[in-house]
């Protein structure tokens, strides 16, 4: 690579464009809440006017994923190269990819419960990336001038996408099938069971899961298939059992064990749901955890 | 009479008795049960977080030394339990070796049953209907024709079978087939692994530019092959480093002395070939020769010294590899000079591609190109220890014992060098001239002979599990009763077309040709 130039300035745009993707999602974020209540309401009336609400939740969303959008690409830009190979630039490009398949998947209907999780979700990886994980644009270094970066990174961000859906929608199956707040008798748990009412039946939400999880899947298989080959060109090996390549492994593992648990008598259903957290725990473990503290050859966060 | 018989024999036996082969095939049934499975595959994923947590002799020597310097009691514990070799211990190995076992066992009877499925037609037409997850139910007419609609379903890729009671239609087998080879496959991976993990090699070697590496044992700094490769093996080849060249970003403000390229050139002769050709390695591009790939892995300076003694004999001259510490190469070398007249004696040198000082007082490196090269040395005189037999590391001067007699606490400056000039050493020691300025590569050199096959069998693998997990599996029934067609489907998995594949069934039928 040679004679790189960069555009600082045009970052700074990039990060304003961030800032106010946030501030979008913060209000979409709310209004979806908002939604929510409506639809549970006791009211008829009330119930009515909660369409109106989540469209304009919706329309919201659009105009922070545009802005959010805007942001990745202008970092791409300034950085001369794809955004996602660093932390900071792996997190707000992950996230415009949850969000966006997740308005590509707005036409199952059943989905749309998820929204209030998918807006305070991508809050979050956005608040942290430009807080605890900003780095300005650097170039690549030469370990990371590979056509690789773009397939194995890009992939690994795809799956991530799709098992966060998957998650999002197993956590609203376990709260809908929630022995204990059925039965509790506490308000805030009335409420609860009120909101839950109008999700999607558990049968669904499952089976909705089931279908992220395993698109998810195959694309983390590539993944690992992927940073293998990447590995035996820049390392000598393509596997080497490195700090990341464990926690691919692993990841991979539980989610083998999900898919085999749903077919598994006394396995399927909320167990099998819990495995895919928990492998959705190793996947945020794996980005978070093992990226800062763990001694490895991924050491890519730029971070000092 | 047969020895799994549970028939009593006598009064003695109450409970079934099982006999040897009873209790073997009772252990046979719960190591390929599903649920066994699935305990090794969570129970791998548990075993193999120590190996992320710990250090590994494999992936990082270094932190496994530093760990028993660090804790010696607690890692001499942790070694017992081989928590420093995990991926290769006992107990990992022993799950999945047990994983695999399973699976053979689970996959090979599936393999003849689907075999015979293959081979078989669909099954018949179950009595009751209306129990299937997806059922309709229409009242027949003339122009409903049961060939056309078996037409139908052999056209969207059914297998059909037409009996007088009404159609079986089959699709999807390809989910079973993919599913199967993806976990054959799997075992394909596991071998050629290990097969290639005994017939591969791995070696490193630090080579100065102008400096030739020849393909055989004595060529490698280390040298780790697998349990069947002999170092006859090694294919004949050599490589001479012409010239490394780095190329740092001094454009862009905010990412100054970031490397943006190392590039070896290299001239490779192979075999006893006369003629040498140029070849260029780099980071993610290695060098492809018979029987070996050639990685740059690391780089870094190699200032050239002279070192001379009171009466002008030269005890040391060549260049010297230093050791890079930071990102602007501030480096470290070792020289040691066991044949120095009137005493032997020991060095500890810094180097500085673009010296600058520090607030504090000590120098430091700017920028990882030389610009402004400067070195500084700390002399240390006494026994070097080399004449032992014991080897040590030349990266490392063990200065225990040794009295310092330059740089340090010593009282007297340590001795600071340009490019070009020479000093003269306390002591008596002699004269230290730098002549020159080098750079070194530090190359893998590996060859794995399987690793094509476990690309293969990855790729098939891979290939297998989307078909399986993608392809679903269907049975489509219509019966055509006396005043009435029953239409009914189901699914491996929860499938939500189901509905949609008989309604458009219905309409088919209902068109008129």
């Amino acid at each position: 690579m040679k004679d790189v130039l960069l555009n600082p300035a045009l970052d700074r745009f990039a990060v304003y464009a961030i800032f106010a993707s946030m501030a979008l999602y913060t209000v979409a974020f709310l209004t979806f809440v908002w939604h929510l209540s409506r639809l549970s309401s006791t009211k008829v009336k009330l119930r009515k006017s909660a369409v109106s609400l989540e469209r304009s939740a919706l329309a919201i969303t659009i105009l922070a994923f545009l802005f959010h959008a805007a942001g990745v690409v202008m970092r791409g830009i300034a950085a001369a190269r794809v955004p996602w190979a660093n932390m900071y630039e792996f997190s707000i490009s992950g996230a415009l990819v949850i969000v966006g398949i997740f308005l590509a998947a707005w036409f199952i209907r059943e989905i749309r419960v998820i929204a209030v999780f998918v807006t305070g979700f991508t809050l979050l990886v956005l608040g942290s990336a430009t807080t605890l994980f900003y780095v300005e644009v650097k170039t690549l270094m030469p370990a990371l001038q590979s056509v690789w970066l773009v397939i194995h990174v890009a992939v690994a961000v795809l799956a991530t996408a799709f098992f966060n859906i998957a998650a999002a929608l197993s956590i609203a199956y376990l709260l809908r099938n929630s022995v204990r707040l059925n039965n509790s008798k506490l308000l805030i748990a009335k409420v609860a069971k009120r909101i839950l009412s109008v999700f999607p039946d558990s049968r669904t939400l499952e089976n909705i899961a089931y279908r992220f999880n395993v698109i998810g899947f195959i694309l983390w298989t590539f993944t690992l298939v992927a940073g293998a080959i990447w590995a035996e060109r820049a390392w000598h090996r393509f596997w080497g059992w490195d700090t990341k390549e464990v926690w691919t492994f692993i990841i991979w593992t539980i989610y083998a064990g999900y898919l085999h648990a749903t077919a598994t008598r006394g396995w399927s259903g909320a167990r099998a749901v819990w495995l895919s957290l928990v492998g959705f725990a190793a996947v945020i473990f794996n980005f978070t955890i093992v990226n800062l503290f763990f001694k490895g050859l991924h050491v890519y966060s730029g971070l000092k | 009479m047969s020895l799994l018989s549970n028939v009593p024999q006598g009064d003695e036996i109450l409970s079934p008795k099982l006999g040897w082969r009873g209790w073997l095939r009772w252990t046979w049934a719960q190591i390929t049960s599903m649920r066994t499975a699935l305990m090794l595959l969570l129970l791998l994923a548990v075993a193999a977080v120590p190996g992320s947590v710990f250090p590994q002799r494999s992936a990082d020597p270094n932190g496994v030394t530093a760990y028993f310097k660090n804790n010696p009691e607690l890692a001499k514990t942790l070694d017992a339990f081989q928590i420093f070799d995990v991926y290769t211990s006992v107990w990992f190995s022993s799950i999945y070796v047990l994983l695999f076992l399973s699976l053979v066992g689970c996959v090979i009877p599936r393999i003849v049953h689907h075999w015979g499925e293959l081979k078989s037609e669909p099954i018949a037409m179950p009595r009751s209907l209306s129990r299937f997850p997806a059922y309709l139910k229409l009242p027949a007419k003339a122009s409903y024709s049961m060939p056309r609609l078996a037409a139908e379903l052999q056209r969207k890729r059914y297998r059909v079978k037409v009996t007088p009671a009404g159609i079986s239609a089959e699709k999807g087998y390809l989910r079973e087939t993919g599913n199967l080879v993806f976990h054959m496959s799997l075992l394909g991976v596991l071998v050629a692994v290990g097969v290639g993990g005994a017939t591969s090699f791995t070696g490193q070697r630090v080579i100065v530019e102008g400096e030739s590496f020849v393909n055989n044992l004595a060529g490698y700094d280390s040298f780790s092959p697998g349990a069947w490769f002999d170092a006859n093996q090694l294919v004949p080849f050599s490589v001479k480093l012409d010239n490394f060249r780095t190329t740092f970003d001094l454009r862009n403000r905010t990412n100054i002395g970031t490397p943006l390229d190392f590039e070896a050139f290299v001239s490779v002769r192979e075999g006893s070939q006369a003629i040498s050709e140029r070849g260029l390695i780099r980071v993610n591009h290695p060098l492809e020769v018979p029987g070996a790939n050639i990685y740059l892995t690391g780089n870094g300076y190699a200032p050239v010294l002279t070192f001379k003694d009171a009466d002008g004999n030269i005890s040391f001259s060549g260049p010297v590899i230093y050791m890079p510490q930071d990102s602007n190469y501030t480096s470290l070398g070792v020289i040691k000079l066991p044949d120095a007249n009137p005493k032997q004696f020991g060095v500890i040198s810094f180097f500085y591609p673009t010296v600058a000082t520090l607030k504090t007082g000590a120098l430091t490196s700017r920028y990882p190109a030389p610009v402004d090269p400067f070195l500084t040395m700390n002399i240390y005189v006494g026994d070097l220890g080399l004449d032992s037999g014991i080897p040590s590391n030349v990266f490392e001067l063990s200065v225990h014992g040794l009295e310092q007699v330059a740089g340090g606490k010593s009282g007297v400056k340590p001795i600071k060098l340009e490019l070009g000039a020479t000093q003269t050493l306390p002591g008596g020691l002699g004269t230290v001239t730098w002549d020159g300025l080098k750079r070194f590569a530090s190359l893998d050199i590996a060859y794995n002979p399987m690793q094509i096959w476990v690309l293969l069998f990855t790729v098939l693998a891979f290939l297998g599990m989307i078909t399986s997990l993608l392809t679903p599996r269907r049975r489509v029934f219509v019966r055509r009763g006396k005043d009435d067609f029953e239409f009914a489907a189901m699914a491996k998995n929860d499938d939500p077309k189901l509905e949609g594949i008989l309604e458009d069934l219905v309409k088919f039928l209902k068109r008129r040709k």
